[in-house]
């Protein structure tokens, strides 16, 4: 399992009528068990990128590729958190789970759909709130509720938008933790494609992170490897020397327009 | 009110519906304290209209005095089911009579404009393809249509039926694409992600982000229908409020022209509520959450 995007080159035009060139020539090639994050100053194009991946969107040029086969929709291979949790507001958190995962997966049993939602709000210490609305809970439970609805459709790859620029701290870090435990041990889920503005969470999560500039330029400013050993300890990892080398680099390529601060 | 803009109907799909808000008196302390301002204002708004009317009267020999018209809506409120043939009946059975039509008409209205509305709303090309149609049609007095359904049905009181269908439509309609439209991107793209079929769609996705907007279309038809009813039964005849009253003028008995305006005000009073209250059991706190 690989997803592999060609050439990409996507323009909008904007209201005024101008044409913008948001995506410029990006070649990327997620490797399969890789955790990659893309991060760049508002308006680089990685959260257009993350939905061409998804396949809600289609790329003017070039090609996306999950194992291979051609991705042009959305599909049961790959699934989604967005920034703003996006539950439906008059199911309970368990509805929405089930409701997802019996229309992304129709060909499963539909008790075996309700077991895998039981399984993931389980594991995101949202069962016992299964029952409530999501205006019924806080922003961190609704986020918890939308990475298990994406975790329960099983996907190969896992793609998330900003999933924890709404929650505060703490809770972030939480999300963090379970969202890496997660992926690395209960799940089929291969790979992770995040969309982050955090170089911190960047680093402590990711294998490899792409460093995204604002057009007109090249989009694919750099690819970084951090090749830091898992498990990673949110506290000890800050002393690694190597953590300080990938925390230095990103800042200096962030910084160079230095048109906006980068939250650190 | 909630009302969507006509102008924005013309051009292109209607902005979100804004949720129902009912407006209150400025803020009191205290809720008794309130209920007592409350009522105080209403029976003084109310008396001095009375006043003004028991005034006007004594210039009028038509005009009935105000002791006159409650006395004679007393006495149509203590009998109110008799029958004694076809132009003699209790109040309570015309507006049975009315109430029905006006019932008949909205259901048919909703049975048809709920669909179309989510149908415009929901796709771009149905909305291209029907918004000129209903925007030609929909400034046309229902009563227009009157004579067109009296030789289709050859029944008048059957025409009256219709002629609410087509009043009640347009509400219907329009409010049901406007909610429709105004499905947040977030959970559009939600079921392209999990890749929602056409039923499930409908049914977790648009109907549920509708349901206010759909509300707020079946509150404003009828009460639309309600008002066109007595003009279309004045026209059609048959049992109903709206022949009492012209069978009434008739007789030149204003006073009981006047009692049934009453009471007409005040069923329509009570359908309103209805549906404020469906409306607020259809709202969901936290709709885009």
């Amino acid at each position: 399992m690989s997803l592999d995007l060609k050439g990409i080159h996507k323009t909008f035009t904007t209201a005024g009528g101008h044409r913008q060139h948001v995506l410029r020539g990006v070649d990327l090639c997620v490797e399969p068990g890789e955790f990659v994050s893309m991060i760049g100053h508002s308006g680089c194009g990685k959260s257009t990128l993350l939905n061409i991946a998804g396949g809600l969107l289609r790329p003017d040029t070039g090609t996306v590729a999950s194992d291979g086969v051609a991705v042009t929709a959305p599909g049961p291979d790959r699934a989604m958190v967005f920034q703003n949790y996006s539950l439906l507001p008059r199911l309970s958190m368990v509805d929405n789970v089930r409701v997802a995962v019996r229309a992304a997966r129709p060909g499963r049993a539909s008790s075996r759909s309700d077991e895998v939602a039981e399984r993931y709000l389980t594991a995101v210490g949202l069962w016992e709130h299964r029952d409530k609305k999501p205006a019924q809970v806080s922003g961190g439970m609704k986020q918890r509720a939308a990475v298990a609805r994406a975790f329960a459709v099983e996907p190969r790859v896992l793609l998330l938008d900003e999933p924890f620029a709404a929650v505060d701290a703490l809770t972030r870090a939480r999300l963090q933790s379970q969202l890496v435990e997660l992926w690395q041990s209960e799940s089929e889920t291969e790979i992770v494609l995040m969309v982050t503005h955090g170089i911190d969470e960047a680093i402590l999560l990711s294998d490899r992170i792409v460093v995204m500039a604002n057009p007109p330029q090249p989009s694919v400013m750099d690819i970084i490897t951090t090749d830091l050993p898992r498990p990673r300890d949110r506290v000890s990892i800050i002393d690694d020397p190597h953590f300080r080398v990938v925390q230095e680099r990103l800042l200096g390529l962030l910084l160079i327009e230095d048109k906006e601060p980068v939250a650190v | 009110m909630t009302d969507i803009k006509t102008h924005e109907l013309i051009e292109s799909p209607p902005a979100p519906v804004p949720k129902p808000e009912v407006a209150g008196p400025p803020a009191a302390t205290g809720w008794l304290q309130r209920a007592a301002s409350t009522t105080t204002m209403a029976v003084l708004g109310l008396t001095t209209f009375t006043l003004l009317w028991a005034w006007g009267s004594t210039y009028s020999r038509e005009l009935p005095s105000p002791a006159t018209a409650f006395g004679t809506l007393r006495d149509l409120l203590a009998s109110p089911f008799y029958d004694h043939g076809p132009n003699d009946k209790g109040i309570a059975v015309y507006l049975i009579a009315s109430l029905g039509r006006v019932f008949k008409g909205f259901v048919a209205a909703a049975a048809v404009g709920i669909p179309v509305g989510l149908l415009m709303g929901a796709n771009r090309w149905a909305w291209k393809a029907a918004n000129p149609l209903v925007q030609l049609l929909r400034p046309v007095s229902p009563l227009a249509w009157f004579p067109i359904w009296l030789v289709i049905l050859k029944d008048a009181p059957q025409a009256a039926v219709w002629v609410i269908f087509i009043t009640a439509l347009w509400p219907i309609v329009l409010n049901t694409a406007a909610g429709a439209a105004a499905v947040p991107k977030d959970h559009r793209n939600v079921a392209r992600v999990f890749r929602f079929g056409r039923v499930a769609y409908v049914r977790h996705v648009l109907l549920p982000d509708s349901l206010p907007a759909i509300v707020t279309g079946l509150r404003q038809s009828m009460g639309v229908a309600w008002m066109v009813i007595v003009a279309v039964e004045m026209l059609s005849g048959g049992t109903g409020i709206g022949f009492f009253i012209w069978d009434s003028y008739n007789a030149l008995n204003l006073s009981k022209v006047i009692s049934a305006l009453l009471v007409i005000g005040a069923v329509g009073l009570v359908l309103d509520l209805l549906f404020l209250r469906l409306g607020r059991a259809v709202a969901v706190e936290g709709a885009h959450a």
